[in-house]
Formats: structure tokens, C-alpha cells, sequence
């Protein structure tokens, strides 16, 4: 790939490569401005009903009279027990994927209450939360390690169990230890599987995190539904 | 001749569900230094079971297994295996996955090093050292995993079907580069294979086993009157046909 070398038909390989990235980047875009607009322009002429459905050119108004009452604080908060307890869940969940890796016996044990837990409305664990952690920032906290912690525990043992047995079974040919095997194969095969799975996570912290302020917050973004009024 | 590897009355019986599973029986062999030995038999009949007691990845029933003159029980590190799939590890270069057992074993030392590297560069995969697996072909990964297994200097080669995943011409092609570099090198290796004509090819002796339970049946030594042999020209002799009727003969196959 020197570039002295590049043929004309690689050029037009090349070319038509960066025109497809710049398509889809500009076509995204658009749909987000044509949405935008299709909003106001309806709200507009009274096709759909501003005061249930609002209008972006009200919502920008409101977000710059709300700057000046600390939203940007608040919006920092969210985002920071969002950060908090998408970290906390996602790192759980693959330290107790491993363990549950590890031994065999104890991930069929785990096995149907993992399931159980993975179906259980953790929303409805909100006041049993509140009075284990206090009504702070630690239930709201504690409210997305729940929703995203199961998830991830049941994902990442997942990828685990499914990586290549041809690729153990070559490394066991050189005798590894079953901590090598942690370490140079099943972690390195299973990367693409952690980031998806942090992909899932972050949603699901956010989950978690507005749960959480409607049952106890001071502060965050939650705190604008008691000053929001429909239609402004 | 020096004995690399002596297999004295192994069995093999396997604790099932429902029931036992006899796989092999009273199997008694010896392998030579720098000899290459094809196992052959109908398939499912415990060729790679075998293979697999060998290694020690696999515990044996009853039975003795010496290697290089010493009683083994377990997962030996005097073993190289070779598996069916290549088994690269796709997010190291070809470079770190040539290393990749000696890095487990903890042997990377200056000499290993260098040893790999001249490995590397006499089977023409130095200049690809810093690609990945998925930018080389079939039988050049297939290359780069045995060249893995030879870093770590094994006494004995084990090959498990090595090749069959390969298309045929690559498969031909990839036969005699492999036999080359285990000539070269003088390897003694075990090798397992459900091909008649790939067994008859590469090998200096070729043991027959029954369908299940596995004994064995007989061994036949493969001689060519031919210079330069390998696994290409054999194919053209007189004896290669020979040889092939005979060990069908030997296999029994009913289809």
C-alpha cells in the first residue's frame, strides 16, 4: 500500500469507498433535520397538538430560560451517576462472569436464579433500595447497578462459554494454566463482546439513574418535572 | 533405532450417560526417532482419541505410555499437536502467534527467539511476521501454526487430520511443504488421518486400526525407490497403488 503505486482502478476503489462514508454520514444528518423540521412545521400549522407533543422551537427556549436556573448542573449530576453506575455494573458483571467462568459448578447453581433476577422489575426494588443504601445518591446508584448488572452477568458468561473450543483446546496443547486461558484466550476473543455490552449498558445506567431521581433526587434532570408545566 | 515414543496395552473406555463406551483396546506401538507413523481406521473408530491420551489431553484407562524413555501420565511438554484447524489467534500478528507457546510456557528466551525467527525465514513467512491471520491463505496459516508448534521444541509431533480442512490443491500443496519441513528439521511425528492416499504419501510406516473397539490390526512399512522423495512424486509410482489396495483391503470399509 505505498501511495507511488496506486493504480486507477484502486483510485476509484478508494474514491467510491470515502463517497459511500460521506453518504451515509450527510443522509443521517438529514433525517435528523428533516424530523426536526417536519416537528415545528406541523406543530406550526396545528397538525399535531403543541401542548402534549411541545415544538423545538419551544423546547430551545425553555432549555435557555432553564440555563440560568442550573441546568447544566443538573444535567451534570445525571450524567455523572449515569457514568457511576454504568462503570460500577459493567465492571461487576465481568468480574462475576468470571468467577461464574471460572467454576462450572457454582455458574449451574447461579444458573436459574440468574434467570429469575433477569426478570424481576427491578424499578419495583426502588423503596426496598431506599431503605437498604438511604435516599441518596448511593440508591440512585444502586438502581443502575440493578438494572444493568444482570444483563451483563448473563451476556458476558455467554460469550465465554461459546468462545472457540478449537482455540482452548490448541492452548491446552502448550499446557496453559486455566489463568492464561482467562487471560490469552477467552478475554482477548470476548472483546468485541465486552463492547457490546457496554453499548447495552450505558442505556440501561440511564434506565437505572432516572428511575432512581424519580424515587429520591435533589438533584439531576429528574428535579424538572416538578417545575415543568405542559406546553412551555 | 531410538524409541521417541512407546504405547504399551492402552485402553480407552469412556463413562457415558447411558452406558460404556469402549473405544480403544490393548493398543501396543512404538515410534521411531525421525520416523513419520500415519494412524489409520474407519471413522469414528478412536484414531484421534488416540492421539488425544498421547498428548495427555486426555486421561487413559489402563496401559503405559513412555516418551522419550520416561513414563508420562499427563499433559507432557514433550508435545507438539497440530489440530485440524489452524487455531490462530486472530487478534495477534503472525509474529505473536508463532510466540504464543513459548510465551505460555514461559520460554522466551534470546535462543527461542531466534529460533523462531530462522523457522520464520526458511519457510518464507518472515516478510509476513507483521500481518494478521485473516490476510494469509489457508495453507500459509496452516504453516504458521505448525511453525508455532515446532517454537517450543517438542521430541514428538502429533498431527490430528491436520489438513482436511483445506481444499484439495491447497491440501497437496500444504502436504508436501509440511513434509519438507518435518524431514528437514527430522521430526518424529504421529499422524492421524482418514485419507488412505494422504497416510500412504507422507508416511515411513502407517498402523491400521479396527472399527470400534479399536485394536490393532496391523502395520505396514511404506518404502519408495525414489530420490528426493515427497508427498507429490510418490504419487505417480507403481508401489503408491500397491500400497493403497492394500491398506483398503486392510480397513474393510463397507459403506
Amino acid at each position: 500500500m505505498h501511495k507511488k503505486n496506486i493504480s486507477d482502478d484502486r483510485k476509484k476503489y478508494l474514491r467510491k469507498k470515502y463517497i459511500k462514508k460521506i453518504s451515509i454520514v450527510i443522509t443521517q444528518i438529514s433525517i435528523l433535520i428533516a424530523f426536526i423540521a417536519i416537528w415545528e412545521i406541523s406543530a406550526n400549522k396545528g397538525l399535531i397538538d403543541s401542548f402534549i407533543m411541545s415544538q423545538p422551537s419551544k423546547i430551545l427556549k425553555t432549555f435557555i430560560n432553564l440555563s440560568s436556573n442550573d441546568l447544566l448542573m443538573h444535567i451534570q449530576v445525571t450524567c455523572n451517576e449515569t457514568l457511576i453506575g454504568f462503570l460500577l455494573g459493567t465492571g461487576i458483571g465481568i468480574v462475576i462472569a468470571i468467577i461464574l467462568w471460572w467454576s462450572d459448578f457454582f455458574s449451574k447453581v447461579s444458573e436459574p436464579y440468574l434467570v429469575v433476577l433477569n426478570s424481576l422489575p427491578k424499578v419495583a426494588l426502588g423503596p426496598v433500595i431506599i431503605i437498604w443504601v438511604g435516599a441518596g445518591t448511593s440508591a440512585i446508584i444502586t438502581m443502575a447497578i440493578a438494572i444493568s448488572l444482570v444483563v451483563t452477568i448473563l451476556d458476558i458468561l455467554n460469550g465465554f462459554l461459546e468462545t472457540d473450543k478449537e482455540k482452548i483446546k490448541m492452548a491446552r496443547t502448550f499446557n496453559c494454566t486455566k489463568f492464561q486461558l482467562l487471560t490469552k484466550i477467552i478475554i482477548p476473543a470476548n472483546v468485541s463482546n465486552f463492547i457490546n455490552s457496554l453499548k447495552i449498558n450505558i442505556g440501561l445506567s440511564m434506565v437505572g439513574v432516572i428511575t432512581g431521581e424519580f424515587l429520591v433526587s435533589k438533584a439531576g434532570l429528574r428535579i424538572f418535572n416538578k417545575l415543568w408545566k405542559p406546553g412551555i | 533405532m531410538k524409541k521417541i515414543l512407546e504405547i504399551k496395552d492402552i485402553s480407552k473406555i469412556y463413562q457415558a450417560k447411558n452406558g460404556e463406551i469402549e473405544a480403544l483396546k490393548n493398543i501396543n506401538l512404538i515410534v521411531y526417532e525421525g520416523e513419520l507413523l500415519s494412524i489409520i481406521g474407519p471413522s469414528g473408530c478412536g484414531k484421534s482419541t488416540l492421539l488425544s491420551i498421547i498428548a495427555g489431553l486426555e486421561p487413559k484407562t489402563s496401559g503405559k505410555l513412555y516418551i522419550d524413555g520416561e513414563e508420562t501420565t499427563k499433559n507432557s511438554t514433550k508435545i507438539g499437536y497440530m489440530l485440524q484447524k489452524d487455531s490462530l489467534l486472530e487478534w495477534r500478528s503472525i509474529y505473536r502467534n508463532v510466540m504464543f507457546g513459548l510465551e505460555i510456557r514461559h520460554l522466551k528466551t534470546e535462543e527461542n527467539k531466534a529460533y523462531v525467527e530462522e523457522l520464520l525465514k526458511k519457510y518464507n513467512l518472515y516478510e509476513f511476521k507483521d500481518k494478521y491471520p485473516s490476510q494469509l491463505s489457508g495453507g500459509m496459516r496452516q504453516r504458521v501454526a505448525l511453525i508455532r508448534t515446532l517454537a517450543v521444541k517438542p521430541k514428538i509431533l502429533l498431527l490430528d487430520e491436520a489438513f482436511s480442512a483445506l481444499d484439495y490443491q491447497t491440501r497437496l500443496m500444504v502436504t508436501k511443504d509440511i513434509y519438507k519441513i518435518l524431514k528437514n528439521e527430522k521430526i518424529t511425528a504421529v499422524m492421524v488421518t482418514h485419507d488412505i492416499s494422504e497416510s500412504i504419501s507422507m508416511s515411513d510406516r502407517i498402523a491400521v486400526l479396527s472399527s470400534r473397539p479399536a485394536t490393532l490390526k496391523c502395520i505396514k512399512k511404506i518404502d519408495f525407490n525414489i530420490e528426493n522423495r515427497d508427498p507429490l512424486n510418490v504419487r505417480e509410482t507403481p508401489e503408491f497403488s500397491k500400497y493403497f489396495d492394500s491398506i483398503w483391503k486392510e480397513l474393510d470399509v463397507h459403506a
